[in-house]
């Protein structure tokens, strides 16, 4: 263990090691590329291979070839970018390809504004490639988090074969605060299951074991492997049939809603006597926190919910953390995406939007501003 | 009688229950893959590459499902993404031996770009790219090889584009290899990806292939021993031909043989400090 003074952006790049990345590849982009080119630095002292590819497209496609490889392999991209790898995680999700592709957000639509701040993605880390799939997404506050979350993205990609989605953003990428960093041992690093020995016999290499997850057939060990982008049966082989498609869709979802507990995560403060509930994420929870103990100062019983995972929630969860709340007040920096999910999972409250839109953190008194109304 | 095995030499190298495949009559695929498998048949044989170590990747086409026959580890991935999707399989075991094997649209259209960065580096792998002057799978669309003015679903008025000579263009990057066999000359396509195993860097080979499904229909070569023939009148072979001479035009001739061939570090030996 060491501490150390970092950015966001090279928290997750430690992180990143420490959870045994060996492969990265990326294209630069603001606010993300701090992570490639520490990692340019580090990553070779300790055996891994970073290379810049052409493009987004190539970098991610790079990424899952490597994993099948063998090995722990991630990518770090924003806005623009993961619009380019939007394809690409739906061959990762349907090959079971655990990756870990880093979402830094920065203002959209379009190029927007690099070099600025937003949360606008939360809803495209979920859906941004076609077919029906979930894939988690989890979103750190701090520089700290950025690095425990980068473990836990890594983690949960090789546990349940998937590929994972960690949403940064500008604020996050660029903010230093202090850090402490693990060695090998001192936290909890999960590997993939690959299969115990070589078979002489055809197998059938889809064939999920009880947590619905098949091990994975390296390349190269003689598993003759066989990855497939189409929609495929226990063999690998092709198979448009609906017994097939639903036995494959609904094993890739399950495999993931099955590890809730351990997929989700989130925080709550204050909730032991809060009347109102205010519900934040990411950058944006930083100022939700402190307006939460300013309105407390002030005599209003606020409650603090941070979601650690944006996707999928645990609404069982969410629902009971703050059981007397009447109002529930969803406090982000766009045009108000959590808040839809939380209206839904909150039916016996009055759900209110908070929206911030921000090119900066969002302000205490922009956030008071957008929470008062509803008070 | 009945009773007597019939064990295709080759059958070894495939997922024989997997057989028989979805290519049409006619089609050129099967000629090059069984081709490449004797080649690569003779490698291993003798001792020069390791079968555990080989990687089939390939894209989206016809072209792009013949890996999945085959007996190796296989990946079928994104449309146009084989080539860098193999990138980063060999970057991170650099002993894996990877193949990529794709249509014309797949390697030189969707992933054109891929391709150009590829033999830019001087990778190190095997593409193998045929060329059947159509989009086929989807039905007969214009395709980065089509020849001029020729009618196809896309282009009902004929093709307004000139068409892409892959050989040119990757010959002019830091490809080690760059050549270009026909259907109609098996034996050279052996030739080709047998020599391509043992070198080192990015090794191109065109297949030029008969497609009398799509290509055929559209030019009027329906029947499939027509089209082969048609195609066997214009394949030209050339001793060492320079890049100049690689045409590849229906109307006034195919140029095949070994463009390229050079000696230069691969990307990872690079990536490893090595200068030469």
């Amino acid at each position: 263990m060491r501490r150390a003074f970092a950015t966001g952006n090279f928290a997750v790049a430690e992180g990143a090691m420490t959870a045994g990345l060996r492969f990265y590849a990326g294209y630069p982009i603001t606010p993300s590329s701090e992570i490639f080119e520490y990692l340019a630095e580090e990553l070779p002292k300790r055996g891994g291979v970073v290379v810049q590819m052409e493009d987004e497209i190539a970098s991610i496609n790079a990424v899952i070839g490597a994993s099948w490889a063998g090995a722990k392999a991630m990518t770090a991209t924003s806005g623009p970018g993961f619009s380019l790898m939007a394809e690409a995680i739906g061959l990762a999700v349907i090959t079971e390809t655990p990756v870990v592709i880093v979402n830094v957000m920065r203002a959209g639509p379009s190029t927007g504004a690099p070099t600025k701040t937003s949360q606008s993605d939360v809803f495209q880390a979920r859906w941004a490639s076609h077919g029906d799939y979930i894939v988690p997404v989890y979103a750190p506050w701090s520089v700290q988090e950025a690095y425990d979350l980068t473990i836990k993205a890594f983690n949960t990609a090789e546990l349940l074969r998937t590929p994972v989605i960690l949403l940064s953003d500008a604020t996050i990428a660029h903010l230093w605060e202090s850090l402490t960093i693990y060695d090998r041992g001192e936290v909890e690093v999960i590997e993939r299951k690959i299969p115990k020995k070589v078979s002489d016999e055809p197998y059938p290499p889809h064939k999920p074991d009880e947590d619905l997850v098949p091990p994975m057939p390296i390349f190269g060990a003689g598993f003759k492997a066989l990855v497939e982008s189409l929609l495929h049966d226990e063999w690998g082989h092709y198979s448009p049939t609906n017994s097939v498609y639903h036995s494959l869709v609904k094993r890739l979802v399950d495999k993931v809603v099955k590890r809730l507990s351990y997929v989700y995560e989130q925080e709550t403060r204050f909730c032991e006597d809060a009347e109102v509930l205010l519900v934040s994420y990411g950058s944006t929870a930083r100022t939700v926190y402190l307006v939460i103990k300013e309105l407390r100062k002030r005599g209003v019983r606020a409650g603090f919910l941070r979601l650690k995972t944006l996707w999928p929630l645990d609404e069982e969860r969410i629902r009971s953390c703050c059981p007397n709340a009447k109002k529930v007040i969803v406090v982000e920096n766009n045009i108000g995406k959590i808040y839809m999910d939380m209206s839904r999972i909150f039916r016996n409250q009055d759900v209110f939007p908070a929206s911030v839109l921000s090119l900066e953190l969002p302000t205490p008194s922009e956030v008071l501003e957008a929470v008062e109304p509803w008070l | 009688m009945a009773l007597a095995m019939h064990v295709h030499p080759l059958d070894k190298h495939l997922r024989v229950k997997r057989l028989p495949t979805i290519f049409c009559s006619g089609c050129g695929i099967g000629i090059a893959l069984s081709a490449m498998l004797r080649a690569l048949d003779k490698r291993i044989s003798e001792g020069s590459v390791n079968p555990n170590k080989v990687l089939w990747v390939s894209g989206i086409g016809c072209s792009g499902r013949a890996v999945l026959y085959l007996n190796y580890d296989v990946a079928h991935v994104l449309h146009g993404r084989a080539i860098p999707f193999a990138i980063g399989a060999v970057l991170a075991n650099p002993e894996l031996k990877a193949v990529v094997l794709g249509g014309d649209g797949d390697i030189a259209a969707i992933g054109g770009n891929h391709l150009i960065h590829a033999a830019k580096r001087n990778f190190d792998m095997v593409v193998v790219m045929i060329t059947n002057f159509i989009y086929a799978m989807t039905g007969g669309q214009v395709a980065p090889t089509t020849p001029y003015g020729v009618y196809t679903t896309t282009t009902p008025a004929g093709n307004p584009e000139y068409p892409l000579n892959v050989i040119k263009l990757v010959g002019a990057l830091n490809a080690n290899y760059v050549a270009r066999a026909s259907v109609t000359t098996p034996h050279l396509i052996e030739q080709y990806f047998y020599k391509a195993l043992a070198m080192r860097g990015f090794r191109f080979i065109e297949v030029v292939a008969t497609c009398p499904e799509m290509f055929g229909r559209h030019i009027g070569l329906r029947d499939s021993v027509e089209m082969f023939s048609e195609l066997k009148k214009r394949v030209v072979y050339r001793h060492r031909p320079s890049l100049e001479e690689a045409m590849i035009d229906w109307e006034k001739g195919i140029v095949i043989g070994e463009f390229v061939e050079r000696n230069n570090p691969s990307f990872i030996e690079l990536l490893r400090g090595v200068k030469k």
